[in-house]
């Protein structure tokens, strides 16, 4: 099933809000995980799994790696639901 | 023709003794090697400190204290010990097993006695096997210890694991009982993903390479992979909690702690609202002075909660072991009643 950007990002924004406690608003495309938002290695791992519940796509561990920003999340998301 | 034995019977923990070692390791000693901060590590593992064991202080020595506390509060001697299983995977001898030798020392060197190997997941290992020879018939009472000297293959200097173990023994006796006492196992492996955490290279490298000393081939230490692991244990794992509760037909409100193997503190407070442990449920938290003991950390955390909080004594607690395999093993038991 294809997603859309826009939404696969509003999702994203909720999931970080959630598990970290990161206002919604202050999530962007370009923020970094670890150093714009404070997500930590582990906090990284719930986003990831709580990710892969809503949008129905397998993130496995050795791509979490590579998601440095949330714009590269949101891409992996898109592609892997393609 | 089939064989006449007698009812299976019930088993219960009859009591817990634990040892740790003289010297406590706070994160301000480690952190330099490491490039880290106290801030760091307690931000994501929750540990302040950690015990190492000294040179006098070895697998057998600290089993041996935790046995001997065991069977003292359950009002026995070694010689009511026809069964002794030892838990551990840093004892530095291939054969004969550290259980042998500690039924030796304890002083009952007829006793069945031997190690398994199942990590973090050890002592729940131990206590389900133990549980049953007991309700068969097999044994009567059964000593089982979870024993680690983890420092001995911990590398200082590896930022992903260098704060995170600890040493220390922990052991409790198991005999029969009237009642249910101690539940179904729930356990299992995730041999897919062994890799996740590793004690390498085999010792044969080291004859295999004699020209090669140990800075070359390196030591087996400890290496894990942090986010394979939290993701297991607290997605996985957690389900297998909630079938130990079901398999012995308690719910989580009826429980007085919960004592999964103590990680990571993070891992451990995220287990507890997957599986929905109540506030008013008392959580093991050793973590956070005595590290990540391994085989020996869930009866340490036993031992610590039952001193801190002696009401629990006789109330049913959840036990979950999970580790290197990557393995996994959970039991509702009662705690031991009062010495």
């Amino acid at each position: 099933m294809a997603l859309a950007h826009a939404d696969v990002l509003s999702g994203l924004k909720e999931i970080v809000e959630e598990v970290a406690g990161i206002p919604a608003a202050s999530i962007e495309l370009d923020k970094n995980f670890t150093e714009d938002l404070e997500v930590d290695s582990l906090s990284m791992v719930e986003v990831v799994v709580a990710a892969e519940e809503r949008f129905g796509v397998k993130i496995p561990d050795e791509a979490v790696t590579d998601l440095v920003t949330v714009g590269d999340a949101v891409n992996f998301i898109v592609n892997a639901a393609k | 023709m089939s064989l006449k034995l007698p009812a299976m019977g019930n088993s219960q923990i009859l009591s817990v003794g634990s040892y740790r070692p003289k010297r406590l390791v706070l994160n301000s000693e480690i952190v330099d090697r490491i490039d880290s901060s106290d801030e760091w590590i307690q931000q994501r593992t929750g540990i302040q400190s950690r015990r190492f064991a000294d040179s006098d202080e070895t697998i057998i020595t600290m089993a041996q204290a935790a046995c001997e506390m065991a069977l003292k509060r359950a009002n026995l001697t070694i010689a009511d010990i026809d069964t002794l299983i030892l838990a551990t995977i840093t004892y530095p001898f291939q054969a004969p097993s550290a259980a042998t030798d500690l039924i030796n020392l304890l002083g009952n060197p007829k006793a069945a006695a031997f190690d398994i190997s199942a990590a973090c997941a050890g002592f729940c290992y131990g206590v389900a096997m133990a549980s049953d020879l007991v309700r068969t018939g097999s044994a009567k009472n059964v000593l089982v210890v979870g024993v680690e000297k983890i420092s001995d293959f911990t590398d200082p200097n590896d930022r992903a694991t260098a704060f995170i173990f600890g040493d220390g023994a922990g052991a409790v006796v198991i005999g029969r009982s009237e009642e249910a006492r101690i539940g179904p196992v729930v356990w299992g492996s995730d041999a897919d993903s062994r890799d996740a955490i590793l004690l390498k290279p085999a010792y044969t490298e080291f004859r295999n390479s004699p020209d090669k000393g140990v800075s070359e081939i390196g030591w087996p230490n400890i290496s894990q992979q942090g986010q394979t692991v939290y993701r297991w244990a607290v997605f996985a794992v957690s389900k297998v909690g909630i079938k130990a509760l079901e398999a012995a037909g308690v719910r989580p409100d009826e429980l007085g702690a919960f004592i999964p193997h103590q990680a990571n503190m993070r891992i451990i407070e995220s287990m507890a609202k997957e599986i929905k442990i109540p506030s008013h449920v008392v959580i093991a938290d050793d973590i956070r002075v005595n590290g990540n003991t391994s085989a020996a950390s869930i009866p340490l955390a036993m031992d610590v909660l039952l001193e801190k909080h002696p009401q629990l004594h006789g109330e049913l607690a959840l036990l979950i072991g999970y580790g290197a395999g990557l393995v996994f093993a959970a039991q509702v038991v009662q705690l031991p009643p009062k010495p």
